[in-house]
């Protein structure tokens, strides 16, 4: 598929994917149990009838300035680009949204939507437990009753969090099958949703899952890159050179990049997690060490063994501790639009207190890997060029781990 | 004529319904799986279902999951369990075997050598839990080329069109999950299993098999007044896992509850039933 593409060299319409049945060339799909068929129907029906409403536009549009707290600023990190030396480095802060991550603009976009089919009660899975954190948020906002799957073992590591959510009304469930973390968090869900299907809505907190989710959790987010392209524009008289997010599932990086494209001078990178390095086989990172398979719903980059097992993953963040990766990223990847790399635990926690030092902002773990990968990049580049980073989340959930990490008692 | 469809065939001449069972291949342990299996035959199973243990099975309840992570412990995988049913095959010829399980260890292991290797070791039909017809033409070519009988679910969430389309690619039996939700859930609603069974045989003439939430005899003989074949997976596999180390008690509390379910098929219980 990528050769022929390059073959022609036509551009690509990246609006028209996904297909109509949900494929981004051989990703995506909708690889779930019958069961499920018809409610995910239902929901791309309700998808198609309410994203060119204006009522529903403009409702959602109100909540995201009030309530979220947009348009979010485009940060120039003026003394942490001149120690890095090279390019300018702007971060666009969804940070600075509610709940502390870009997470909220998508269970948002979901929750109103789940009001307007009629659906009371909401699920979701959760790891690090932002997208927990973000759906409690919004079905207090909309009075919904809100169940939360998340591992056992991210309920004892994210404890913080799951008192945040139980705060905001939420029910945290402690998933113990499995590996007991996000990826059994997201088993859990389904089966609450395909038991309890004609009350409930299922908000998904990433790129991921059966069609329309990655297309529906995309687009949401994608008001990330249209603001950071009207900002550049405005404020800078030009596009980027460069944009870089991190990649668990990929909403954020998702988000960021579907806006820029079609711009072919804007080179995008995205950064998985390396974990202890992708040569220990000890990280999240399927797209640079993965290969193609089906899980939770789509055919995408997976980690996974000979036999087809999903396997264990590693990662210091728990937002990228995931085996999988969003269908559009698999594509993305194969038609050479978007590089994929990996960065280290301790190359991201570098990065980490790089940020705090210089710019006073304390970024989430899973956001430093695109900051230590940014630090890489800018220094090749000139100082008339830029890369934005999303900088997707704070790091306030995380500072136990660097504190462990360091061997620091708080 | 397929051996499913000589056994529904046989069933049905008996004026009988077909008791379908299902384990997991490799639960708890490689070598107990051709035991449990010729112990549901004798106990009175028509057709097995051997599940292909996958680390993530989510249209499973609890008690699979764990068949599948006891399993995946002791290492079996496609190629074990096709193992194992090649060994069942040396004793028994006639009772029909259906591979149950998930898309990407099928997948990972090619479609053709799938197929090929499966019929090799004398699978009859392949039911892929998370593979949507509209997914499926590849795996289905692959699965005819070698005589192999596709088996689809049909729920309750079902259109009539969908019915439509998935009988059109079944063979075998079509197996009508009968409530919301995973394997070993809740309640049984019999009303409302008769009326999806009639519009799944106003459809096609293969027979239908219900499951989902079958616990005993008295559930089995119920469901089968309505339907051709009654499918019962985790009352099965949760006597396995009270037993998982004594084998011989195990074969027994597996017979039991087989026999009991071939009991209620046969001699449904109506009063107790209504």
């Amino acid at each position: 598929m990528s050769n022929v593409i390059q073959a022609i060299n036509a551009p690509v319409d990246y609006a028209h994917f996904p297909d109509l049945t949900g494929h981004f060339g051989p990703y995506g799909g909708r690889f779930v149990p019958e069961l499920l068929i018809a409610p995910l129907e239902e929901l791309s029906a309700a998808y198609e009838r309410y994203r060119n409403d204006p009522v529903f536009q403009s409702e959602l549009l109100a909540d995201l300035q009030y309530y979220v707290g947009r348009p979010t600023p485009l940060y120039y990190a003026q003394r942490w680009s001149e120690r890095v030396g090279g390019a300018r480095i702007y971060l666009k802060r969804e940070d600075l949204d509610h709940t502390g991550a870009h997470k909220i603009n998508n269970t948002m976009g979901q929750a109103l939507l789940a009001t307007r089919m009629g659906k009371k009660r909401i699920v979701a899975e959760t790891g690090a437990g932002q997208h927990g954190v973000a759906t409690a948020a919004v079905c207090a906002r909309l009075g919904l009753e809100c169940i939360v799957y998340m591992g056992a073992e991210d309920v004892r590591r994210q404890s913080v969090n799951v008192y945040r959510m139980r705060l905001m009304g939420a029910t945290v469930v402690p998933v113990n099958s499995g590996t007991r973390t996000l990826k059994d968090a997201l088993n859990e869900a389904f089966r609450d949703w395909a038991a309890n299907v004609d009350d409930t809505f299922y908000i998904i907190g990433t790129v991921a899952g059966p069609h329309p989710y990655p297309e529906l959790v995309r687009d949401f987010q994608s008001i990330i890159g249209r603001e950071t392209r009207e900002q550049c524009l405005n404020e800078h008289g030009r596009l980027p050179d460069a944009l870089v997010a991190c990649v668990g599932g990929g909403s954020n990086a998702i988000g960021m990049f579907h806006p820029f494209l079609e711009d072919e001078d804007v080179a995008i990178y995205g950064v998985e997690a390396g974990g202890d390095g992708v040569e220990t086989g000890r990280h999240a990172a399927p797209l640079s060490a993965g290969r193609p398979g089906v899980l939770h719903g789509n055919r995408t980059y997976l980690m996974e063994n000979e036999d087809g097992q999903i396997m264990p993953t590693h990662s210091l963040s728990a937002g990228l501790d995931y085996p999988g990766v969003g269908p559009e990223h698999a594509w993305l990847k194969d038609i050479g639009r978007v590089q994929y790399v990996a960065v280290n635990d301790d190359a991201a926690l570098a990065a980490f207190h790089d940020l705090s030092r210089t710019e006073g902002i304390i970024a989430a773990l899973e956001t430093a890997h695109a900051m230590a990968y940014a630090e890489i990049l800018a220094a090749q580049m000139r100082p008339d060029q830029t890369i934005v980073i999303n900088c997707s989340g704070r790091g306030d959930k995380d500072i136990n781990t660097v504190a462990e990490v360091e061997g620091m008692e708080l | 004529m397929s051996r499913i469809e000589y056994r529904f065939a046989q069933r049905r001449a008996e004026n009988r319904k077909t008791l379908v069972t299902y384990i997991t291949g490799g639960d708890p342990a490689p070598d107990a799986t051709v035991p449990l299996m010729h112990a549901l035959v004798t106990a009175g199973a028509d057709v097995i279902e051997v599940g292909m243990p996958f680390s993530d099975p989510m249209a499973d309840g609890p008690v699979i999951q764990l068949a599948c992570d006891r399993a995946l412990a002791k290492g079996t995988g496609i190629a074990g369990v096709l193992e194992m049913i090649r060994d069942f095959r040396r004793d028994d010829q006639d009772t029909p075997v259906v591979l149950m399980g998930y898309l990407n260890p099928i997948e990972q292991t090619g479609y053709a050598a799938f197929a090929r290797e499966a019929a090799a070791a004398g699978v009859d039909g392949v039911l892929t839990v998370d593979l949507p017809p509209e997914e499926s033409n590849e795996l289905v070519t692959a699965l005819s080329e070698h005589a192999l009988d596709p088996i689809w679910l049909v729920a309750p969430t079902t259109s009539n069109e969908r019915i439509r389309a998935i009988c059109d690619q079944a063979r075998g039996f079509v197996y009508y999950v009968s409530l919301k939700g995973v394997t070993g859930a809740a309640t049984l609603d019999i009303d409302s299993v008769s009326s999806h069974v009639e519009s799944i045989r106003a459809t096609t003439q293969l027979p239908v098999g219900v499951g989902f939430g079958v616990r005993d005899g008295a559930d089995a003989g119920r469901l089968g007044q309505v339907s051709d074949a009654v499918v019962v997976g985790s009352a099965i596999v949760s006597r396995i896992a009270e037993n998982v180390d004594d084998r011989s008690a195990m074969l027994a509390a597996v017979s039991e509850v087989t026999r009991d379910l071939r009991h209620g098929l046969d001699s449904p219980d109506l009063e107790k039933a209504l």
